[in-house]
């Protein structure tokens, strides 16, 4: 046994030394920079996320203008909110009604509106949610919880390079004397995918 | 509380923005690399996208969708070593040695562990 398998002796432990192998030779070779992998995750780590889906839901919710854009162009609406940027160039938001429940999946990888949700959870991008969601979206929805009435109609939408989603959900029901600020704490990461609905204030 | 229970709630540990997107030093910087370098490259995030499809399809064609051992960041590294090497940026032996050196240099610093403190 060499020196590299013995310390790469999990598939993680292998993992991490490539990763670091392909880092340091594009850096050497001045292929990237250091500091743009850097900025890149402490973005995602520390300030994308799905608080700015939640903003752009919220403000829907209180200006039925604003809902008329959002349904018109996602992509347009949140940056008015100075919520988007990368992967998250073609967003449609599908609203979500007392007829229609929309779930978002990415059926071959993990497509998702990153500059509107972050990254997406690790449930997401699994093997079976991705396999399961268009298949059987009911029994999928009743295991996150979700129970909608016979009558409900599930559109499943699969993302791609050319179309990501935001689940547009219904605003819960006794929330007419919430501040815009209070209905954004509503607004749940899953309640955007599909997965969950809003939350009721308590 | 069992291992499995606390990793269960890592997973779902709220943070002001969501949650811990990553369970491993690396993954972030898998992440990272494949996104700066279609930034600062110019390749077109299509360029790696398609090879983590075709990553992840051949992951599922031989395992299955409910088998164990599922990494989604490994298919992403994979992906990612598939788009250097192929787009000629780095050479995949390169990155084998590369590896074997960190791999030495880990081990070699640990055995100095229990000689010096290090700062």
């Amino acid at each position: 046994m060499t020196e590299t398998d013995i310390v790469a002796r999990t598939a993680s432990a292998y993992a991490s030394l490539r990763a670091r192998a392909i880092e340091s030779l594009l850096i050497e070779k001045g292929l990237l920079s250091e500091g743009a992998v850097d900025a890149v995750v402490s973005a995602y780590e520390n300030d994308i996320g799905p608080m700015g889906g939640a903003r752009v839901v919220a403000r829907a919710w209180v200006d039925p203008a604003f809902r008329e854009r959002l349904l018109e162009n996602a992509t347009a609406a949140a940056r008015e909110l100075g919520v988007g940027g990368f992967v998250a160039e073609h967003v449609l938001a599908v609203e979500n009604t007392d007829d229609v429940h929309n779930l978002v999946v990415c059926t071959l990888c993990s497509c998702y509106p990153w500059g509107l949700l972050g990254l997406p959870p690790s449930w997401y991008k699994s093997p079976e949610y991705r396999a399961r969601a268009v298949r059987e979206p009911r029994s999928v929805l009743q295991e996150f919880g979700v129970e909608l009435p016979d009558g409900v109609e599930i559109r499943v939408w699969d993302s791609s390079s050319d179309v990501r989603y935001l689940v547009l959900p219904q605003r819960p029901t006794g929330t007419e004397g919430l501040s815009e600020d209070e209905l954004v704490a509503l607004v749940t990461r899953e309640s955007m995918i599909g997965t969950g609905l809003a939350k009721v204030p308590s | 509380m069992t291992v499995s229970d606390a990793i269960a709630q890592t997973e779902g540990l709220p943070r002001a923005n969501g949650e811990l997107v990553f369970a491993e030093p690396w993954e972030a910087r898998a992440f990272g690399v494949a996104v700066a370098l279609c930034g600062e490259r110019g390749l077109d995030w299509e360029e790696f996208r398609g090879r983590l499809i075709a990553e992840i399809d051949g992951w599922e064609r031989a395992n299955g969708v409910e088998s164990d051992g599922w990494s989604y960041y490994e298919r992403w590294l994979a992906a990612l070593e598939r788009l250097v090497v192929e787009r000629g940026l780095v050479g995949s032996e390169e990155i084998e040695r590369r590896a074997a050196a960190i791999a030495h240099h880990d081990a070699h610093d640990h055995d100095h562990d229990h000689d010096h403190d290090h700062h």
